[in-house]
């Protein structure tokens, strides 16, 4: 699974061997799970029923996988044809992120096999998390059969499939535009239920509006992260329409990134003024309101423009991964920081081992099939015997 | 006909899905959602924390037993919750120094509308016409966005169990209430503190207790508004219900008041982004296709000029080099005309 490309041809790069521990941990907590429940390898508790698997590998997991709609939307929808080299790899980080988020999902809840239940069997319409499992379903479909024309050129002899779904890429464009709007928006409105357990300074109406802006520069600065790993290592793979648009793209990413932060940032200050929660900014959850927005929103977002202004790649490098871990800090905080923060300390949650353990399993599983993919896939490249076709 | 009143009323926003009214004004509407609904009051100032109700719950319920004894009440020194093994519990508060503990036991408050319900993507939880809210595990996914969502931190889980976890919680003891019994902790109370009977006449018995003993009560029924209002009310003697632990700042909003906003722009997001989404699309090619047209005609534009401008330059370089020639030629004339002149002059002088 994991000898290609390797720089000098042997299996025990250190990579595979630090892969290859956590996978070989993470089968282990499986089985743990699986075999003696969600309290043997979780610090999950009554008062605190959701931990890192729902805060990071389903709430982060789903915010970063965001550059899969935006960058076909940029695209297809608004006309940016110079960024098609970039759609791909976007494409794939998607479908690879939701592909895990619901992978993921099964150690989470108690009963997996029954997922399905909320969508085929009996469909609680009321519950926000309905609204989440339905949109993520049908979008992970969506994201299939948008990654799927890579791999049916990759095997060649189905040009019949993939010419309809060449043909489907409007439609499921759209369509995934419509369905990350309302489940990006749905994680975050999943919280509007608990107005009582969550802190002031992030408990607004507002929630589910400010999920779906963040997971647009989200999804931008993924994009731009996910390039700059990407030519560090599949540089090889990369053709002249991809790195032609490569530093373009960058810079419009980073553009627009900074004018939705700005946008996001407004939002922030709305959510404390509308329900004058000022005071609030002075306590010790106030501070870390304020690290969250100055130091990973305001920040990024100043780099960003100042790069895009200045032509600086190496700023809008920085900015990039820096949003991705304000996004991560943002998520962290709504689902556990600032999450049952009535709770006297001893009832407050912390991740254990196994099951920080399963969330780098999960992301592991994600790099190798990248990797996998990437480098036998057109992803990088147009497909010799498709220049001519492509969408 | 009651029970779908509730249902109407609990599912505001799944029916605003297809009706397409706003779910906003339909849990508006002043709906008296099951007005025969069963409950209990609770007051706290008779609870002598004997710990018979919590005996009695784990009895009727086929609970295993727990480590320590029910009348061991040592336990009461540390603050409890209810668990995966206790439906109900109740615990030791101390409002003021010198003055004697106030008890207070919890357990499902069975809202009128119920946030676990409200939460519950396979419908799980069902506020049942009795009053009770009941917990069905054949369907349950083990999400736990009940337990995130209840506000009193009342439905517990079964970590242990690797296969077959169920959310665990009391149901006030609704088989119990269809045979005609009482919940199992009600019967069992030596010292009335806990009332069963219908909802709307609980209030009343609050109330006239509340109101017959001037001074004693903090003047509110608990579970009357919190949360949309709770089959389970509860008063408490002064100073307050925060000092037993409960918390006051619920507000009277439904869990379903809570989400429906964002579960109405749901069919605004599926009716409005297709359309906007399409119409950007064409406006996009629109412009490609007018910047196309543009630029075709600045190009046939820019050639005929070129082609104009080279024709005139030829013509001038035509021009030019006829005058150039004419003037070459009307040399060479005159240089042949002045040699034939000299030949001719010197002609005659040999």
């Amino acid at each position: 699974m994991s000898t290609e490309h390797t720089r000098n041809g042997s299996l025990f790069t250190p990579f595979n061997i630090i892969a290859g521990i956590i996978l070989a941990a993470g089968v282990v907590v499986t089985i743990m799970r699986f075999t003696m429940g969600l309290g043997s390898v979780t610090n999950l508790s009554d008062n605190n029923p959701w931990g890192i698997w729902i805060g990071f590998d389903l709430l982060c997991g789903v915010a970063l996988a965001a550059g899969g709609y935006t960058t076909s939307a940029a695209c297809y929808i608004f006309g940016f044809k110079r960024f098609h080299g970039a759609v791909r790899p976007a494409i794939l980080t998607a479908f690879l992120g939701y592909a895990l988020v619901v992978f993921a999902l099964h150690f989470d809840v108690g009963r997996p096999w029954r997922l399905v239940y909320p969508v085929f069997y009996q469909q609680g319409t009321t519950s926000i998390l309905f609204e989440v499992g339905l949109c993520v379903f049908i979008y992970l479909t969506v994201l299939f059969l948008e990654y799927l024309p890579a791999a049916l050129e990759w095997k060649g002899g189905f040009d019949k499939y993939r010419g309809i779904l060449v043909k489907l890429t409007m439609g499921l464009t759209i369509l995934g535009v419509i369905l990350s709007t309302l489940h990006q928006s749905s994680l975050g409105a999943l919280y509007l239920i608990a107005p009582s357990k969550l802190h002031p300074l992030w408990y607004t109406p507002y929630l589910p509006v400010m999920f779906f802006m963040s997971s647009m520069f989200a999804g931008l600065s993924m994009v731009i992260t996910e390039g700059m790993i990407s030519h560090k290592h599949f540089h090889h793979k990369m053709d002249d329409e991809y790195n032609g648009g490569y530093l373009d793209l960058q810079f419009a990413f980073a553009k627009a990134s900074a004018w939705i932060m700005a946008g996001y940032l407004a939002m922030k200050i709305m959510g404390l003024a509308m329900d004058n929660r000022w005071h609030y900014l002075f306590t010790g959850y106030g501070a870390w309101w304020l690290l969250e927005v100055v130091g990973f929103v305001v920040l990024p977002c100043y780099c960003y423009a100042v790069g895009y202004r200045d032509r600086n790649i190496a700023l809008v490098r920085i900015a990039a991964p820096w949003t991705v871990v304000g996004i991560m800090l943002n998520r962290f905080d709504v689902s556990l920081i600032a999450f049952n923060w009535q709770l006297p300390s001893v009832d407050r949650y912390f991740p254990s081992l196994g099951e920080i353990v399963i969330s780098l399993f999960v992301v592991t599983i994600g790099v190798l099939a990248f990797r996998f993919i990437v480098t036998r896939m057109p992803i990088f490249y147009v497909h010799p015997a498709y220049k001519d076709s492509s969408h | 006909m009651k029970r779908r009143h509730f249902l109407g009323l609990l599912g505001a926003a799944g029916v605003s899905l297809s009706t397409g009214v706003s779910a906003k004004a339909a849990s508006s509407a002043d709906v008296k959602g099951l007005p025969n609904a069963n409950g209990v009051l609770f007051d706290a100032s008779r609870c002598i924390g004997c710990r018979k109700c919590e005996a009695a719950c784990n009895q009727v319920n086929d609970l295993p037993k727990p480590a320590k004894p029910f009348d061991d009440l040592a336990v009461l020194e540390a603050v409890r919750r209810t668990d995966a093994k206790s439906y109900t519990v109740v615990n030791k508060y101390t409002p003021e120094a010198g003055r004697p503990p106030v008890f207070r036991k919890i357990q499902c408050n069975h809202c009128m509308e119920p946030a676990c319900a409200s939460a519950c993507f396979v419908t799980a939880f069902k506020k049942m016409e009795t009053g009770a809210v009941v917990y069905d595990p054949s369907v349950c996914v083990g999400c736990r966005y009940c337990m995130v969502a209840c506000p009193f931190n009342i439905p517990a889980y079964e970590y242990d169990k690797a296969l077959t976890p169920r959310v665990m919680k009391c149901t006030l003891c609704h088989p119990r209430i269809l045979e005609g019994k009482l919940p199992g902790c009600v019967e069992a109370c030596p010292k009335e503190a806990l009332t069963f009977g219908k909802r709307r006449e609980l209030l009343n018995l609050a109330w006239d207790r509340i109101g017959a003993n001037a001074g004693r009560y903090v003047e509110h029924v608990y579970g009357e508004r919190e949360m949309g209002g709770t089959s389970w009310l509860t008063i408490a003697p002064k100073p307050s219900f925060a000092a037993l632990g409960m918390d006051e700042g619920l507000g009277v909003a439904s869990a379903p008041e809570l989400t429906s906003g964002a579960l109405a722009a749901v069919p605004a997001v599926a009716g409005i982004w297709p359309v906007l989404l399409t119409g950007l699309y064409a406006i996009s090619k629109r412009k490609e296709k007018i910047a196309e047209a543009e630029k075709k005609t600045a190009v046939d534009a820019a050639i005929a000029k070129a082609s104009a401008d080279a024709e005139a330059k030829l013509a001038e370089e035509l021009s030019k080099a006829e005058v150039a020639n004419k003037r070459r030629i009307e040399v060479e004339v005159k240089k042949a005309l002045e040699a034939a002149h000299k030949e001719a002059e010197g002609g005659e002088d040999a």
